[in-house]
């Protein structure tokens, strides 16, 4: 039976590790199709940035309640894991418990640490979800929050509560079988926070509780296996491992500045009869800006996967603030979900296929992009460094440059600057004349 | 008091160059409101006989507004244009009170050969505050009396600078109050992105009458700018709450000019 149970396991075990090794291979995937953009330099700056923002959610404490009840599902998230190695191992070798011996005094001292985490998981996760589904917390909502991602939201808390449930349970039945004197429920001392739950179980049937004991741990260890697959199958979740690559890879220039095109750099040079450097973007690329996915960097389609779309960007949004189109999550959403369609459709029909469809246009609208002041509101919003503006700004490149299409008063804008070198119109023998008025 | 406002060309014509170039932008340059802020900037410097050139006519618009709009190809060219004619006068220093110039100067233009030192007036204000140069004016115009100050986002996010602005107005011995959104959170006034040159996108209300009410709420009567874009808006949005006559819109430098009475 034993060993029926150990097989079971490694069988599960490797079904789920394939199921996490196939889809982090398609999100690898699928952000390398974008452009090229060397972000490997200064390592240590970004191994620093890395730290501060991801490991210490710096960002995160702008808003201290949501910090701190964040801070404990992320806490019990990393530390309760480590109880993993061990029912991961003890489902392997059959074993139970299987540190309790070499931990010895230090066992009781470590269950309960992950006990007491595991508790405030509990309490953050019900939090929050009062906070979406009764308090309806403004940022929570919104055109893009539409079912599939106020759902996902939902069963990732309601997962979490039920893994944690489990393994409380799992502890309070092992107590009692412990109290007993039962089999291999070797004395391990008390685990104070299940030890409230004894109560419940302390009529029941010796044979009764292991069995249900193994049901917790078996419902638990599936749980973990079901819930990592489904974080990185298609979830907003995944932040909780992107979060640390994104922070690395995140720009590390001022906000302000916007990239130089170099293959505009290069035909402005000839235009203007200036040397040009032989290295400088050789090789045209296939058009200017934006119209799809593939024409954004890695680094924007990271960004897309690292977003959990938890609404600070929008909250902060003046555009959106305002009542316009525009929301900075939904343009990340957009294009997570445009990549995702790219992926399926490369996979199914081969990578020259064309499905008609385009992220700007079929999934964000030319009054959105429009809306946008480049104030980095946004930018400085988000704990995990998305940057939107650079997505914007490039399909806004996209719709001037090939497709000629801007509001009126930015044609004017432009030809004023053309022409008079200032958006207004005024000649450009004039531009020193406000020293008249130091004169009089 | 004598003004003084070379050109880098009349200054190079008797072999001279300047320390610092200041970089008018359009805005100071062809508004009318904005006007006063380069001749307030102006005479400071002439106060401080700082050895400082304009570019005059030579000067072009940096290219900020067509960048942000998508159009970097028209974005280069005035880059390139205005690279070729400050490298022939070989300037190494530059100072603007237009932070999306300050921006695209400082960030933009080196990678297209551009490299000079740049700073935003608020920065060289702070300095000669902190040198001593300019000092508080006790029990002068503004003491006790209520500002406000908007941070511009291209001074802000963009680039960081958040405490010299406000280390400025310090001296005018005033009631510095912030707004709910300040700093790092301060509210666009709507025109960074080239939205200065178009109509709002539709909407239930501008963002300038949003950030305006913002700072009407503090009781302020002087709204302080840093901006020459967000001033534009910001006096829109007072004149729309038809509060012009009990609340004023100054650029920093309009501010040290009435306070230290040059």
């Amino acid at each position: 039976m034993h060993v029926l149970a150990q097989i079971v396991f490694i069988i599960l075990l490797s079904i789920a590790g394939a199921g996490i090794y196939l889809s982090i291979s398609r999100i690898r995937k699928n952000i390398l199709l974008g452009r090229d953009e060397d972000r490997s330099d200064n390592k240590i700056a970004r191994i620093k940035k890395m730290l501060l923002m991801a490991l210490g959610q710096k960002k995160m404490f702008k808003k201290p309640l949501p910090a701190i009840l964040h801070f404990f599902v992320y806490a019990g998230f990393l530390i309760v894991n480590v109880e993993m190695i061990e029912i991961a191992l003890d489902g392997i070798l059959g074993t139970h418990r299987l540190f309790a011996p070499y931990l010895g005094s230090l066992y009781p001292v470590v269950i309960n640490v992950f006990e007491f985490l595991a508790l405030t998981v509990i309490i953050a996760c019900v939090v929050f979800l009062i906070r979406r589904n009764i308090v309806h917390v403004k940022r929570f909502s919104g055109v893009e929050m539409a079912k599939w991602p106020s759902l996902d939201a939902n069963l990732i808390l309601g997962m979490e509560i039920l893994l944690m449930i489990a393994f409380l349970k799992m502890n309070a039945m092992d107590q009692v079988l412990q109290d007993m004197g039962s089999g291999h429920y070797t004395a391990t001392g008390p685990f104070y926070i299940s030890s409230a739950l004894k109560g419940f179980y302390s009529s029941y049937s010796e044979s009764f509780l292991i069995f249900a004991e193994r049901a917790c741990w078996w419902f638990h260890i599936i749980g973990v296996m079901f819930f990592a697959n489904y974080v990185f199958y298609n979830s907003k979740h995944l932040h909780i491992f992107m979060a640390f690559i994104n922070t690395y890879y995140a720009k590390l220039t001022p906000a302000g500045k916007l990239n130089n095109m170099p293959e505009v750099t290069k035909e402005v040079k000839l235009m203007l009869n200036l040397p040009v450097e032989e290295t400088a973007a050789d090789g045209a690329p296939a058009r200017f800006g934006a119209k799809d996915v593939r024409d954004l960097t890695w680094k924007n389609l990271l960004d897309s996967y690292s977003c959990t779309e938890c609404g600070r960007c929008t909250q902060q949004c003046p555009a959106n603030i305002t009542g316009k189109k525009l929301s900075p999550r939904k343009i990340m959403m957009d294009t997570r979900d445009r990549l995702e369609e790219v992926g399926k459709n490369i996979k199914q029909h081969g990578d020259a296929y064309d499905d008609g469809k385009s992220l700007l246009g079929d999934y964000i609208s030319e009054e959105e992009l429009l809306a946008c002041t480049t104030c980095n509101a946004c930018v400085e919003a988000c704990p995990v460094m998305i940057d939107p503006v650079s997505i914007i700004v490039q399909l806004r490149r996209f719709k001037l440059m090939e497709e000629s299409q801007a509001p009126a008063s930015w044609n004017s804008m432009l030809s004023n600057i053309e022409n008079n070198m200032a958006p207004w119109k005024f000649s450009p023998a004039d531009r020193f004349n406000w020293a008249d008025k130091l004169k009089g | 008091m004598e003004y003084n406002v070379p050109t880098v060309a009349e200054l190079k014509a008797q072999g001279k160059s300047p320390e610092i170039v200041f970089w008018v932008g359009c805005a100071g340059s062809f508004d009318e409101r904005v006007k006063s802020v380069t001749v307030a900037f102006v005479k400071i410097l002439n106060h401080l006989n700082v050895n400082f050139a304009v570019l005059g006519t030579e000067e072009a618009c940096t290219g900020d507004p067509a960048k942000r709009a998508g159009n970097e190809f028209m974005f280069q060219m005035q880059a390139m244009t205005n690279i070729e004619v400050l490298n022939g006068y070989g300037i190494q220093k530059i100072v603007t009170a237009c932070p999306h110039c300050f921006n695209t100067l400082k960030n933009e233009y080196p990678e297209l050969g551009g490299k000079y030192e740049v700073i935003h007036h608020s920065q060289l204000l702070q300095q000669f505050i902190d040198e001593g140069k300019i000092k508080m004016t006790e029990g002068g115009e503004f003491k006790g009396k209520k500002i406000t100050y908007h941070d511009s986002c291209y001074l802000g996010r963009a680039n960081n600078i958040y405490e010299a602005p406000r280390k400025v107005l310090e001296v005018l011995d005033a009631d510095l109050v912030e707004m709910k959104r300040c700093k790092t959170t301060g509210l666009c006034c709507g025109a960074g992105g080239a939205q200065m040159f178009k109509e709002p996108e539709k909407g239930n209300k501008d963002i300038n009458i949003e950030r305006t009410e913002e700072a009407l709420q503090t009781g302020a009567k002087i709204i302080a700018a840093a901006c020459p874009f967000c001033m534009t808006m910001l006096s829109d949005g007072v004149k729309n709450k038809e509060q012009e006559h009990n609340v004023k819109v100054y650029d920093l430098a309009e501010l040290i000019v009435q306070s230290q009475r040059l």
